[in-house]
C-alpha cells in the first residue's frame, strides 16, 4: 500500500489549515502513527471482531477493553460527498470550491472516514463511486486523502 | 400509553420576546435581552415576577438563573436546569424539563428561555482558529469540514440520494418560511418578498445548500412560562397544554467522523413514536408544524421521521405550496421560523406554536388544535413537543 504512487507532499487545501494532533490520552495515537507510516489502521475488537472508528477505550458491541488495530486495504466507496463553496476558515478564503467525501471502508466493517476527493473540484461525483487512499504528508503528520483508483 | 407522563398536566401560559435583530445589532446586552423577554412572558401570563420560581434553558445559555433571579428580585428559585447539547437540539427539551419540574412539584411557575447576542459573544459557524485539532475534529477539520452547514450538508446529500429527492424539496421548505415571514412584522425578513427565483439565484454555501437553506443569525431573546394545568385556567390567556414532550438520541448518533450507523437522519426516529404515544395521537392529528430549520435538509428529514410524509413522497409533499399557509396541506413554520423570523435557537417556534393555538398567529391556521414543535434536527440530543389548546 505504501507505493510511491499514492503518496504526495502537495496539499489539496492551502497551507494554514488546522492539522491533526493525537489526543493527550493516547487513544488515537496508533491511528496517526499509522498514517505517518502510510498504513490505514482501524480499531478492531480482539474479543468479538467488531470494527469501530473513531477509536474508543472499549468495544461498543461487547464492551471488551481488549481492542486492537487492524490494517485495511485503503479501498473504499463514496458514501456521501459535498462541494464547499463558502469556506469558513481563513486559509480557504477566495480559494474556490473544494470536495469533501465521506468514504465507507467495506473491508473494515463499513466504518467511514472523511477526506478530500482529489482532482478537479468541479468533477461529477456519485455516491457509490470507488476511491482509494492517498497519503498527504505534512511536516510531522500525514492526512488521509482519497482519489479515483489509478488516477 | 403510560400513566407516568406529563400529558395535559402542564400548560404554557405566557410568551414573551424582544425585538429580533440581525446578528450583532442589538443595542443592549444579551443579559438585558433575557430580562426583557422573561418579564414580557410573565406579564403576558398575568403573573408577577415574584411568582417565578424556576428556570430552564439549553445550548449553554450564558444567562444563568442565579444572576437572573438576583437581577429580577425573585424571592426563591426551586428549579434550575440546563439541557445538554449545542445548537437548538434542546429547545423543546428545555420546555419539557420545565414541564417535568412543574409536574414533580419542584416548582410552580417555570420559565424556559433563550437569549442570544452574537455581537457581544462572537458568531456561530466559524472555523477552528487553532493550528492543531484533536479528537473528533482531527478527522474532519483538516479537510475543511468545520461549519454546521458543512456537517449537515453531507447527511442531507445522503438522504436525498437514498430517496431520490431533488433541490425542489429544499426550495419548498425555504419558500414556506420566507413567505410566512411576509405576514409577520416581528420577522427580521419581513418586507423581503421571496420567490422560487430568489432561492435559485442565491449562491451555493455547500451543495446541496444554497444561501436560503441556511438559518439566519440573530440577536434577541424569547421566553415561555409554564405552570400546572389547574392553575393555568385562571390566568390571562387560553392555556396551551403540553400533550407530550420527548428528548434524546438514537443508537450511536454522532460518534466521531460521521460514523453514526443510521446516518441520513434527523435523529427523530426514536423520539417521534414516543412523542405520539405519550400524546395518544398520530401524525394525521397534527394541524400545523413548527420544525427547527438549522438547514432545510433537516426539516425534510424531520417531517418524514414524524410521519407527516413518506420519505419517497417527500418531494411532492414539500413542493406545490403544500407547506404554505393558508391553502397548504400542512402549514410549516408559520412565523417564518429560524430562516426568516429570527434564529432564537428555535424557541421562537414554541412561541409561534402557542400563538397558533391561541388563535393569534399572523398566519393563523383555521381551527388549529394540535401543533408539533421539533427541535434541532440532525444533532444529538434532539427534542420535540406536541401542544394543544
Ligand atoms: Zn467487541
Amino acid at each position: 500500500m505504501a507505493s510511491e504512487s499514492n503518496i504526495t507532499t502537495e496539499s489539496y487545501l492551502p497551507e494554514g489549515m488546522p492539522l491533526p494532533a493525537p489526543m493527550p490520552d493516547g487513544l488515537d495515537a496508533p491511528f496517526w502513527e499509522g498514517t505517518r507510516a502510510h498504513t490505514l489502521l482501524v480499531q478492531r475488537c480482539n474479543a468479538c471482531g467488531t470494527f469501530q472508528f473513531g477509536p474508543e477505550w472499549i468495544c461498543h458491541k461487547c464492551r471488551s477493553s481488549d481492542v486492537g488495530w487492524a490494517q485495511c486495504s485503503g479501498r473504499g466507496k463514496v458514501y456521501a460527498f459535498e462541494r464547499v463553496w463558502h469556506p469558513v476558515h481563513k486559509a480557504l478564503r477566495d480559494k474556490g470550491p473544494y470536495l469533501i467525501t465521506l468514504v465507507e471502508l467495506p473491508d473494515a466493517g463499513n466504518v467511514r472516514m472523511v477526506g478530500n476527493l482529489l482532482g478537479d473540484p468541479q468533477q461529477d461525483v456519485k455516491i457509490g463511486d470507488d476511491v482509494e487512499v492517498v497519503w498527504e504528508d505534512h511536516q510531522d503528520v500525514t492526512l488521509v486523502q482519497w482519489r479515483r483508483p489509478g488516477q | 400509553m403510560t400513566d407516568y407522563s406529563i400529558k395535559d398536566k402542564v400548560a404554557i401560559v405566557g410568551i414573551g420576546e424582544t425585538r429580533y435583530y440581525k446578528a450583532g445589532q442589538a443595542p443592549v446586552s444579551e443579559f438585558q435581552l433575557a430580562l426583557e423577554a422573561i418579564q414580557k412572558a410573565v406579564a403576558d401570563a398575568g403573573l408577577r415576577i415574584e411568582d417565578v420560581d424556576g428556570f430552564a434553558s439549553y445550548s449553554d445559555d450564558r444567562n444563568d438563573p442565579t444572576r437572573l433571579a438576583g437581577a429580577l428580585g425573585i424571592p426563591q428559585i426551586q428549579f434550575s436546569n440546563m439541557h445538554w447539547g449545542g445548537g437548538g437540539g434542546g429547545m423543546a427539551g428545555a420546555v419539557g424539563n420545565a414541564a417535568a419540574a412543574v409536574v414533580a412539584g419542584y416548582a410552580k411557575h417555570v420559565v424556559a428561555f433563550r437569549a442570544l447576542a452574537q455581537g457581544q459573544f462572537g458568531r456561530f459557524g466559524q472555523g477552528h482558529a487553532g493550528a492543531r485539532v484533536r479528537g473528533a475534529a482531527a478527522y474532519t477539520a483538516p479537510y475543511g469540514l468545520m461549519s454546521p452547514a458543512q456537517m449537515f450538508a453531507m447527511r442531507t446529500q445522503r438522504f436525498m440520494h437514498e430517496h431520490k429527492i431533488s433541490q425542489e424539496a429544499l426550495c419548498g421548505i425555504s419558500l414556506a418560511s420566507y413567505k410566512h415571514a411576509q405576514e409577520n412584522p416581528r420577522a427580521v425578513m419581513y418586507g423581503r418578498p421571496f420567490t422560487r427565483e430568489s432561492y435559485y439565484n442565491a449562491r451555493w454555501i455547500v451543495e446541496p445548500f444554497r444561501l436560503f437553506d441556511c438559518c439566519q443569525e440573530n440577536d434577541g431573546a424569547a421566553a415561555v412560562v409554564l405552570t400546572r394545568a389547574d392553575r393555568a385556567r385562571d390566568l390571562r390567556h387560553k392555556p396551551v397544554y403540553l400533550m407530550a414532550a420527548a428528548q434524546g438520541t438514537g443508537y450511536r448518533q454522532w460518534v466521531p467522523a460521521h460514523n453514526d450507523p443510521d446516518y441520513a437522519t434527523s435523529n427523530f426516529k426514536t423520539l417521534a413514536p414516543r412523542l405520539y404515544d405519550m400524546a395518544g395521537i398520530g401524525p394525521k392529528d397534527v394541524d400545523v408544524a413548527q420544525v427547527y430549520e438549522n438547514f432545510t435538509g433537516g426539516v425534510l428529514m424531520s417531517l418524514v421521521e414524524h410521519g407527516l410524509c413518506d420519505a419517497d413522497e417527500a418531494e411532492a409533499f414539500c413542493t406545490n405550496g403544500n407547506l404554505e399557509w393558508p391553502n397548504g396541506k400542512l402549514p410549516l413554520n408559520t412565523s417564518g421560523g429560524n430562516l426568516a423570523e429570527a434564529y432564537m435557537h428555535g424557541l421562537e417556534l414554541v412561541l409561534e406554536g402557542v400563538r397558533q393555538l391561541r388563535g393569534d398567529s399572523t398566519c393563523q391556521v383555521k381551527d388549529a388544535r394540535v401543533c408539533l414543535v421539533a427541535a434541532g434536527p440532525m444533532v444529538s440530543p434532539v427534542s420535540n413537543l406536541l401542544l394543544r389548546n
